[in-house]
Parts: C-alpha cells; sequence; structure tokens
C-alpha cells in the first residue's frame, strides 16, 4: 500500500496518537456493552467474547483491540480473521482485483458474542458480505460491529454499534486508513479528493 | 501471495506456460478452498449462477466427481456431459457436440478427451474459459497441481517457498502418461528434482532435452541413488491403452518396475519420511503393493481430498480472469 502522495489534496481525520486514543475507547466501549448485554435480556456469556476482523486492515485493528480488551478485562478475547472475498457481490463483475488470503478463524463462533471489526464504513456491503461468511461458520449468539471510521453513504440497512470516528465525505472522496501493520511509519486516516478507488 | 491476483492465461490448457507467478496463485488460492474444505458447511457464494459444463468424451469417475463437487462448493451450477449413452456415440463430432453445449452459454468448460490437444479444438467453438481436465497423452494439469499441493502440505511449506530441495521419482509408463508430462513441468518450475523412472520401451527418446528430468530405465537405481528420494509417484499401467503390448506381464512389471513392499523398504532406509503418491485408480499387485499403497507413508487419499480444493482454485480463478478479458494465447 502505498502512503498518500504529497501531490494528492488529503486532509488527515486521525493522526497516530488518534488512532490509539479511538483504539482505546473502543475497546472499553466494547467492553461495557458485552457486560450490559450479559446482565440484560440477552443474557450473553461475556468471557466468550470473541472479535473478528476483516481482512487486511479489520484483522490488525480486531488483533489491536483484544490487546487493549485484555488489559481492561484481563483476559484476552479470541480473535478470528475473516476473508470476505468469497461473498463480495462484485467479484465477477470488474472493479479491484480481489486478493484471496484466507479466513484463519480456528474457534467455534457458535453461540458466542462476536463483534466484527473493519477499519472503515461505508456503502455497507463489506458488512453485508462478512454477516454471510461469519455466519455460515456458526451461528453467533449475537453479532455487533466496531469500526476505526464511519465516511456514511450507506447503501443498504447496515449501522455500526461502535464507531471510532464518524467523518463526512462526498462519494468522489476516498479514505485511506494506513496502519503500522502494513509497513506504515505511523498511523493515520486520510480523506483524500480524487478518483476514487470505491471500497465496498 | 501473489498481489496480481489474476492468472497469465485465460484458459488452464495445461502446465506448459504457466509462470511461477501463476502456480503460486494457484496453490495460494488452493490453501483457502482447503480451509473452506475443513468447515462444516462447505459451500461459498463465489460463483453463484455462474454455469461448469463437464465435458468428459472420455471415462472418468474421480476426476469428473472431483470437478463437480468443486463446482457445486462454489455454488456454480453444473452441466455434466459423459460421451457413453450420449450423441457421441451416436457418431456426433467433437464439434458439434461442443456447438450445442455452448448454445447453453457455459462460463467455465471442463474437458477430458482421449485425444491430445482437444481443448484447443474447443476453444475454437467455445467463448468459456477452458479447464483441461486430461487429453490424451498430453497434459493433466490439475492432477500435477494437486499433487504439488499435497507436496507442499506435507512438508508444511507455503506455496511461495515452492519444493527447493525435494527430489520426486516418477515411475511407470512415462510416455503414455498426461499425469507424468504434467508433473515434470510442475516440479520442475517449483524447485523440485524430478526423476522418471520405467521400461526402456516406456521411455521417450529425447526426453532428458525436453524437460528439466534424470531419465533411468533401472528403477532401483532411481530410487537408491544419489539424493535420498522425498516421493515415489507411482503412475497407472493403463492396460487397457497401448502399454500392454511393451509391459509383459502383470508379473514381470511388478517385479522389474512395481513398487513392492521390499523396494519400498530400500526407500525408507534412505529416507524414513518419504512419501508414496498415485494418481489411481491402481493396479494393486502390479504397478504397486497393497501394502504400501495402505501405508502410513502413503498420500494416495490426500491427493484425492487436496484435489477438490486445487479444482475450486482452478475454476474461481479461470471465472476471476474470463469477468476481467484475461487475454493471450491458449498454453
Amino acid at each position: 500500500m502505498v502512503d498518500v502522495p504529497a501531490s494528492v489534496e488529503a486532509r488527515r481525520v486521525l493522526d497516530d496518537d488518534d488512532v490509539r486514543r479511538v483504539v482505546a475507547r473502543l475497546a472499553h466501549e466494547i467492553d461495557d456493552r458485552v457486560r450490559a448485554d450479559a446482565r440484560g435480556p440477552l443474557a450473553v456469556d461475556a468471557a466468550a467474547l470473541a472479535l473478528v476482523g476483516i481482512r487486511t486492515n479489520g484483522a490488525h485493528l480486531a488483533l489491536r483491540l483484544a490487546d487493549e480488551l485484555a488489559r481492561v478485562r484481563g483476559s484476552r478475547p479470541d480473535v478470528g480473521l475473516l476473508d470476505i472475498t468469497l461473498y463480495r457481490d462484485d467479484v465477477l463483475a470488474g472493479g479491484a482485483m480481489p486478493v484471496l488470503r484466507g479466513t484463519e478463524i480456528d474457534f467455534d463462533v457458535e453461540g458466542r458474542p462476536v463483534v466484527l471489526v473493519d477499519d472503515v464504513l461505508y456503502t455497507g456491503r463489506t458488512v453485508r458480505a462478512a454477516l454471510d461468511a461469519l455466519l455460515d461458520l456458526g451461528r453467533p449468539s449475537l453479532v455487533r460491529l466496531a469500526v476505526l471510521v464511519d465516511r456514511g453513504l450507506r447503501e443498504l440497512p447496515i449501522a455500526a454499534d461502535f464507531v471510532g470516528r464518524a467523518v463526512e465525505t462526498a462519494r468522489g472522496e476516498r479514505v485511506r486508513v494506513q496502519l503500522r501493520e502494513e509497513g506504515h511509519a505511523e498511523d493515520g486516516v486520510h480523506v483524500a479528493v480524487g478518483v476514487e478507488r470505491r471500497r465496498r | 501471495m501473489t498481489t496480481k491476483g489474476v492468472l497469465s492465461l485465460p484458459h488452464l490448457m495445461g502446465i506448459e506456460g504457466l509462470t511461477r507467478d501463476d502456480a503460486t496463485l494457484l496453490l495460494d488460492t488452493a490453501r483457502s478452498f482447503i480451509e473452506v474444505n475443513t468447515r462444516q458447511l462447505k459451500k461459498v457464494p463465489a460463483l453463484r449462477g455462474r454455469l461448469v459444463a463437464l465435458m468428459f468424451f472420455e471415462n472418468s469417475t474421480r476426476t469428473r466427481l472431483s470437478f463437480e463437487l468443486a463446482a457445486k462448493r462454489l455454488s456454480a451450477d453444473t452441466l455434466s456431459f459423459s460421451s457413453s449413452g450420449s450423441s457421441v456415440s451416436k457418431g456426433e463430432t467433437l464439434l458439434d457436440t461442443a456447438a450445442n453445449i455452448e448454445a447453453m452459454k457455459p462460463d467455465l468448460v471442463v474437458v477430458r478427451h482421449e485425444a491430445s490437444g482437444a481443448p484447443w479444438m474447443l476453444e475454437r467453438v467455445m467463448s468459456g474459459a477452458i479447464a483441461n481436465a486430461g487429453d490424451g497423452n498430453h497434459e493433466h494439469p490439475t492432477q500435477a497441481l494437486l499433487d504439488a499441493m499435497t507436496l507442499l502440505h506435507r512438508s508444511q511449506r507455503q506455496p511461495k517457498d515452492g519444493l527447493a530441495g525435494k527430489t520426486v521419482c516418477i515411475v511407470g509408463d512415462i510416455s503414455r502418461s498426461r499425469v507424468a508430462r504434467s508433473n515434470m513441468l510442475l516440479l520442475p518450475l517449483l524447485g523440485a528434482k524430478v526423476r522418471v523412472a520405467g521400461p526402456a520401451t516406456m521411455l521417450p527418446a529425447g526426453l532428458r532435452d525436453v524437460y528439466d528430468v534424470e531419465v533411468f530405465d533401472d528403477v532401483d537405481e532411481a530410487l537408491c541413488s544419489g539424493a535420498p528420494v522425498d516421493a515415489v509417484m507411482m503412475l497407472r499401467i493403463q492396460k487397457e491403452r497401448a502399454a500392454r503390448a511393451v509391459m509383459g506381464s502383470d508379473d514381470d512389471y511388478a517385479v522389474g518396475y512395481g513398487l513392492t513392499k521390499d523396494r519400498f523398504a530400500r526407500v525408507l532406509a534412505r529416507n524414513d519420511a518419504a512419501l508414496v503418491m498415485h494418481p489411481g485408480p491402481m493396479n494393486r499387485g502390479v504397478e504397486i503393493d497393497a501394502e504400501v499403497a495402505d501405508s502410513p507413508h502413503s498420500v494416495i487419499l490426500e491427493q484425492t481430498e487436496t484435489g477438490v480444493a486445487v479444482r475450486m482454485a482452478v475454476l474461481y480463478l479461470l471465472a476471476l480472469g474470463h469477468s476481467r478479458g484475461v487475454e493471450g494465447g491458449a498454453a
């Protein structure tokens, strides 16, 4: 992945420090919510919480959230990595070339509360595909959604339960999430004007 | 994983013409499908609504079943055509049959034919992407891919690491074997050393000039000299084909070239992790002893299992390339 070139006009919405703080806050929110769900009528098994990150950036964020949750809760939740390529609705319809990386979920999701994690929530189509992929693996007791950035412009009835930062964007803009795990010097989220390589 | 997620060729006519990147992409993709095949629900929607025509002009059970299952696990629809009991037995030509299947607009065409080169004939009249499921004594690319995948899996290597340092000995009727031909191309492409062995009557002249292989007419020398062998790949003696004229009796063949218990013990003495492979169906007691075929060193059933994932990868990547207009000469 390339860094945002200097020639492209881009506004920064999260810097390195922001990303760290936002991830820590999301971990607390997830923990609070799971505890509430355990006490409430849903009576979920809070100890069985699992995070499932959508590859690639969602997977990195899920691993970071798990580290934070380990600090908050004293125990690290299971983390799975989900490849949704085979569930996309446009895989044979052109667009960016999908690269299959494989799903790595070495635990049973059956009956467990799962938090799905992605970097950017946009049209909602990625989340739709992720839900199909996840539900093919078993029947979680509930699924919630955590995203680093919600950029709006939904095309499906999907909403996030945990949002790191809500950002207003236009169709032609592109939200770029850069994480250290992908070889970037520091974390950052930029909104760039220009040719949109459409995320789903 | 290769960043370029598509094959450089529009069809899988053979291993010939594949680049190392293509082979790595196919095997990496197959690894993802191996994971899918371990799930309780072994199906993904990737090829939903696509039509796969399975055109088997030559008898085949395991390859046809394997491709059919692969297509179904990708949620594709399948059209199954076998020549026995069809219009082919009433005298219809290959091209007429193909034109009729083409009218049903398959997105992918899997073809098995007793004539070498038949997939190229189909390419002229069919618009879908073609996967060669074995043509005459020419190539059987998906068999070689699943053999390579089985070897990688057993040596706990990633496709990008290849098979460098591994020695594979292919034994049998090399001249009539499409499995041998595809493996003689793929295994060296992945960095393995390949030896081929068989009776002189079953070894084509000039093999060494065309393939990166060592050639032996003494199977014991092939198995037990030089670097220890990591895998022995036994080929089926095709008694129904011309092989009968050049192989002598079943017993003569077993003594001279079969993988007997004693012969395999000598291989194990040099490498106790050596594997036994066979593309099937086996002639027990001819090219392979039952005891060897059923031993813990045998990966024959693993080959069949891996075959489904490899064929899912082939169908998926061909469909992907087809939808994106990958062009280029058929190779």
